[in-house]
């Protein structure tokens, strides 16, 4: 538990890193673990294939928004094929502890996020693929 | 019948729940190498050896489908199966066992009311009456209904306190045609005044429907006292199994109500184009039900009964009592809910900036089972202004020192999260 809960965690639990939006964000999404009503929205500008400057605003438990806070640490400045080859092992050797089952859903909401968001912009969905004149009411 | 009211009962003695907890196997379990402190009763109770015995006694001895059987051990199924049923009638009052539907849990009661009664009297422009303080089990059927028949909600609000705010109540119910609403809060503890409220419903001239998912394991319940028109509980959080819920409806409504469900062994007669249903309870009952469930909620009402809902609830109100007083005095720590008098044994708070789910997981760590979230009561959630409690609930076979480790366990969470 010690463990869980360091001191860095909580220090980006309480000071979160790049919180807040962007005005007119190149890539965005908002999407929450509804078991735990965690809940976060990434907002991205990408500037010649660069992650140039990205937020994160959120609600939730200790893991889920540390781990959010240090995946815009990671991705900042990044080239978007970078960005986009981040996997949940990255994710989880940034939090640099061990993860029960039960909360992995928590450490992996920011990258879900983040992920969703990059999709959105450059590939479109299968949802957009398969109804391409608008989702089916 | 003396003129004198009878001494008031007393409640478990320590003794007596050192030797209730030797019937619950689960509880000599060891989670992380610590005893299991087990305060999620709210959510599903643990099972007593008498229950768990009574379904693997069926299974192995008298195994079969009821009803179609000529032979003796469909007979002895049978037998158990509508022996069960009146077990549960005589446990809330209901002047007949034929009024105890056996549906899956407390949500299928309630969907079935909404859908079979609902659909048959609910209309354009009329009105549902619900309270803020609702399960999601006992609003979404009634989202669904009012859409359908374009039919209006309208909502009993929830004071800061966590009680039902009655002064509009004559008004929320005029001309309503239904007032559906929990007896016991499952977020807040709130135990709210069903005599009351069914009294205000019947005079506005609607049902009232009572969703007793947190009354009828902990207090004792009767329906003739009660005056309710339906009212819904699951045999999980009672010491039974899971699979197996209560509707009791009165006789007269239930007469009048089309099958929710449709198939075998709910029918009289049947031609390839119609059909004739049977009575209550069985109209209800469509296909083989969960006969080990039933068998097994029997058995816990059984066990209720022998150790008395009287002395149940009295010292879940004592353990209860005993957790706020420390809660209270816990600095950092917020309680939600009312007032004792108004309340139960479930409790939901919050620690400082500590999210539910991490004050959880420390408490897990702690061997302290605790539920953490929005406990299904999101709009209320919205208005306690919180996403999220972690809620601990008490039950017979919880002890003080129980108590006790849940408040180490915050002083700890405290202590990580550095709060004073
Ligand atoms: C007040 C209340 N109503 C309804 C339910 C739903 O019960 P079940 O899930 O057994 O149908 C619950 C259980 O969580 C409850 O506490």
């Amino acid at each position: 538990m010690d463990e869980l809960y360091r001191d860095f965690i909580l220090d980006h639990y309480r000071s979160p890193r790049n919180s807040g939006t962007l005005e007119n964000p190149d890539a965005t999404f908002e999407d929450d673990n509804p078991l735990c009503g965690d809940r976060i929205r990434m907002d991205l500008r990408i500037q010649d294939g660069v992650v140039s400057d990205v937020r994160f605003k959120g609600r939730g438990c200790a893991i889920s928004q540390a781990s959010a806070s240090l995946l815009t640490e990671a991705v900042k400045g990044r080239a978007l094929s970078e960005v986009a080859a981040i996997g949940k092992d990255e994710v989880l050797g940034n939090v640099g502890i061990s993860i029960s089952p039960a909360r992995l859903k928590c450490a992996l909401l920011g990258l879900k996020v983040l992920k969703q968001a990059l999709a959105v912009k450059y590939e479109p969905s299968t949802e957009e693929k398969a109804y391409p004149d608008g989702t089916p009411s | 019948m003396s003129l004198l009211t009878a001494p008031p009962q007393p409640s478990l003695s320590a003794a007596d729940v050192a030797r209730i907890r030797e019937d619950f196997p689960i509880l000599a379990e060891r989670p992380h190498g610590l005893p299991l402190v087990f305060l999620d009763s709210a959510a599903s109770s643990q099972k007593p050896v008498q229950v768990i015995d009574s379904m693997d006694d069926y299974y192995r001895r008298y195994h079969a489908n009821i009803h179609r059987g000529v032979y003796h051990i469909s007979e002895l199924a049978t037998e158990a199966y509508d022996d069960a049923r009146a077990k549960v009638a005589a446990f809330i009052g209901a002047p007949s066992a034929d009024e105890c539907i056996y549906v899956r849990n407390a949500t299928e009661g309630l969907n079935l009311v909404a859908y079979s009664w609902g659909r048959q009297h609910v209309g354009p422009g009329d009105t549902i009456v619900l309270t803020e303080m609702e399960h999601h089990s006992n609003l979404v059927p009634w989202q669904i209904l009012a859409k359908e028949r374009q039919a209006r909600l309208r909502f009993v609000r929830v004071t800061p306190e966590g009680l039902l705010d009655l002064d509009d109540l004559d008004s929320l119910l005029e001309g309503a045609k239904v007032f559906a609403f929990t007896a016991v809060s499952n977020t807040l503890g709130t135990v709210n005044p069903v005599e009351h409220l069914v009294e205000r419903a019947h005079a506005a001239g609607a049902i009232a429907v009572v969703d007793a998912c947190q009354a009828v394991p902990r207090m004792p319940v009767d329906v003739r006292r009660w005056k309710c028109d339906f009212m819904a509980f699951s045999a999980h959080k009672m010491l039974g199994p899971t699979g197996i819920g209560i509707l009791w409806g009165r006789s007269d409504l239930l007469q009048g109500m089309p099958p929710f469900n449709s198939g075998g062994g709910m029918i009289n007669v049947v031609h390839l184009e119609s059909s004739t249903y049977a009575s209550p309870p069985a109209r209800f009952e469509a296909g083989t039900p969960a006969i080990a469930e039933a068998v097994g909620l029997g058995a816990a009402v059984d066990y209720l009964q022998a150790v008395g809902m009287e002395r149940i609830h009295r010292y879940e109100m004592e353990l209860a009592a005993g957790a706020l007083a420390q809660l209270t005095q816990e600095s950092g720590v917020t309680v939600y809910g009312p007032h004792m008098a108004a309340r139960t044994g479930v409790i939901s708070l919050t620690v400082g900036d500590i999210h539910a789910h991490d004050l959880a997981t420390i408490l897990d760590s702690a061997g302290i089972c605790v539920r953490a979230g929005h406990h299904c009561n999101q709009p209320l959630m919205e208005k306690l202004g919180v996403p999220a409690t972690t809620r601990a609930s008490f039950y017979l076979y919880n002890t003080p020192s129980e108590v006790d480790a849940l408040m180490a366990g915050i002083r700890r969470a405290k202590a990580l999260f550095k709060i004073s």
